[in-house]
């Protein structure tokens, strides 16, 4: 696998970024994929930003995992986000495992990997890590930006940050800051994680391997909760996996528990455990009313962007009312805002799949923004 | 048929709308009304919508919009952060008309409201002559199956006005394509042939 990561597209950002913890970092790696080609008026890019377990391999087929991009469902030719027509950007983030700088990477100090000597990352500086990115590929504004789930949040952080670097922006089931729950269920992973004797204090890459079951089990939380209690029951009930009665015993008698300990397990091949560490807790850091004097209204008040806000009926990780909140402070600050709430019972999950009142809103809008981009920039 | 209607009811609010201004257009539908006030009167529109098909065309015609419900959502818009908010058709749906009401006040400099005319002579005669609920084609739903749950007249609405101290700027009456302004001194007559009402307050 680490060899296949040295054959991806890296930027080595030079300009040191001062992180939210006080810490600085220079000369990293961020890694990238782009779909389609830039226009030459540099007016169809799009910018996707991923989520926690995501990477920047959105479209097609991810070359270190030889599996479907996270996002086939939405990106690629003819898809929604068409990548015929528009030039498709998607950076690892930091502190992830995909390329970028993450605790994997080697520690200048010390030689070894960082381990837990990694610095304590925020959104906001995954956020303005990428921005080099945009610069290096000759980007002044993109068309739209757009990312669900934690790339909803570093979607509102970087129109936050850089006001006028998008004509168009979609967050998708995320929120402004992270519910109670939402850091309860981050924690529960975490511990998982801590709680595998292997993880060692972080150390485990020191004897080369991971920690399986903790990474697994915090897996296994977060499918919880990227699905709704209708959805789960629906493809599961109580239907036994390959067995005509109970087993008596602990194995995985349940459908559910089979889907559950694969998903846990297939994780295990594809991400770090430090790693996902690192990035809870951005999450859980996330706030970005704290980030304002005058709180979320503050954040958006110089914005031009167009918004579109997007979520899920039965999406309880993320909810309707948290996603509304965003709309409410960007009407009270004057912006330019959409919302649709999609109605469906497949929960969190339902920005990856297949969901045609989704993806048809999505080309909608894209498509809407692309001419009056094109209009604007006319004029 | 009923788009024919309702470009005309469209027409008569677009010229009551000043060019370069903010509306807010609740319960915008599809959106036709919008894009006539962005495209020709270069107006900054808004729309609030429930239905999801209706939300979905407003996106793909680039109109911004939010899904959600007037009676209960309002509340997301601040105070006096539009120069006009217009509701077509809509008030006699409401539970709580009046509540509405007050909340377009408060979000909208001033407020354009239409009604379908209960006291249309052929709303009354349907009434009187066959002692059945009235159907339209302004007001084509039965008893059973109406969204008009409070119907009013223009005579109503117009004395609701005053008794609530609502400055009445205009009142135009609408019958198939032709219009006229409505006042105190022909609010009998015109009550009887106007199909729609449209109010200019605030």
């Amino acid at each position: 696998m680490n060899s296949k990561l040295e054959n991806i597209k890296k930027l080595e950002v030079t300009k040191p970024l001062r992180l939210d913890c006080g810490k600085t970092i220079n000369n990293f790696p961020l890694a990238y994929e782009t779909y389609g080609k830039l226009n030459e008026n540099k007016d169809n890019a799009i910018l996707v930003f991923h989520a926690l377990t995501g990477d920047q391999f959105v479209a097609g087929t991810n070359p270190v995992t030889n599996k479907e991009g996270w996002w086939v469902t939405a990106v690629g030719p003819g898809k929604a986000i068409d990548t015929n027509k528009y030039f498709v950007i998607c950076a690892n983030v930091i502190g992830g495992c995909m390329g970028s700088l993450g605790p994997r990477n080697i520690n200048p100090d010390t030689k070894q990997p960082y381990g837990l000597d990694f610095p304590v990352i925020t959104i906001k500086d995954m956020v303005r890590a990428q921005e080099s990115l945009l610069e290096h590929l000759g980007i002044k504004k993109l068309l739209c930006a757009t990312g669900g789930s934690m790339g909803g949040m570093q979607l509102l952080q970087f129109c936050a940050t850089f006001p006028d670097k998008t004509f168009s922006a979609i967050p998708i089931a995320c929120s402004s800051s992270h519910s109670a729950q939402n850091i309860a269920l981050n924690e529960l992973a975490r511990q998982a994680i801590m709680a595998d004797p292997v993880w060692d204090k972080g150390k485990y890459f020191l004897k080369n391997v991971q920690p399986k079951n903790g990474l697994a089990v915090a897996r296994m939380v977060g499918h919880i909760s990227y699905l709704s209690e209708k959805g789960m029951q629906e493809k599961f009930g109580r239907k036994l996996q390959e067995k005509a009665d109970y087993e008596f015993s602990f194995n995985a008698d349940f459908q559910v528990e089979s889907y559950l300990r694969h998903q846990g397990y297939a994780f295990v091949e594809r991400f770090d455990a430090n790693s996902v560490l690192y990035i809870t807790r951005a999450m859980d850091y996330f706030d970005l009313s704290k980030q304002f004097k005058g709180g979320l209204v503050e954040a958006f008040k110089t914005q031009k962007t167009k918004f579109l806000i997007i979520s899920f009926s039965s999406d309880w990780l993320y909810t309707t009312k948290e996603n509304k909140d965003i709309v409410i402070a960007l009407n009270a600050s004057g912006a330019d805002v959409s919302y649709s709430e999609i109605v469906t019972d497949k929960g969190h999950d339902s920005f990856l799949l297949d969901v045609s009142e989704f993806l048809k809103t999505l080309k909608s809008f894209i498509d809407s923004m692309y001419e009056k981009f094109k209009n604007e920039k006319r004029i | 048929m009923k788009n024919l209607k309702m470009k005309k009811e469209f027409k008569v609010i677009a010229d009551l709308l000043p060019k370069n201004t903010r509306v807010l257009d609740v319960g915008c539908g599809d959106g036709s009304l919008m894009n006539m006030l962005e495209k020709e009167k270069n107006i900054e529109v808004r729309g609030l919508e429930l239905n999801q098909d209706n939300v979905q065309q407003c996106i793909h015609k680039g109109l911004p919009v939010i899904q959600g419900n007037a009676e209960t959502e309002l509340h997301q818009f601040p105070n006096q952060s539009f120069d006009y908010v217009v509701l077509s058709q809509t008030l006699q749906a409401f539970y709580n008309p009046e509540k509405v009401l007050k909340e377009l006040l408060r979000i909208g400099k001033s407020v354009i409201i239409s009604i379908p005319n209960f006291g249309y002579w052929k709303v009354r005669t349907k009434l009187l002559f066959f002692g059945k609920m009235p159907v339209t084609k302004t007001l084509p739903n039965t008893w059973y199956n109406t969204p008009n749950l409070h119907m009013c007249t223009i005579k109503d609405l117009f004395n609701f006005c005053d008794e609530k101290n609502i400055n009445i700027k205009k009142v135009i009456g609408v019958n198939e394509d032709n219009t006229s302004l409505i006042k105190r001194g022909n609010l009998e007559i015109k009550n009887l042939f106007s199909k729609l009402g449209i109010f200019l307050i605030g």
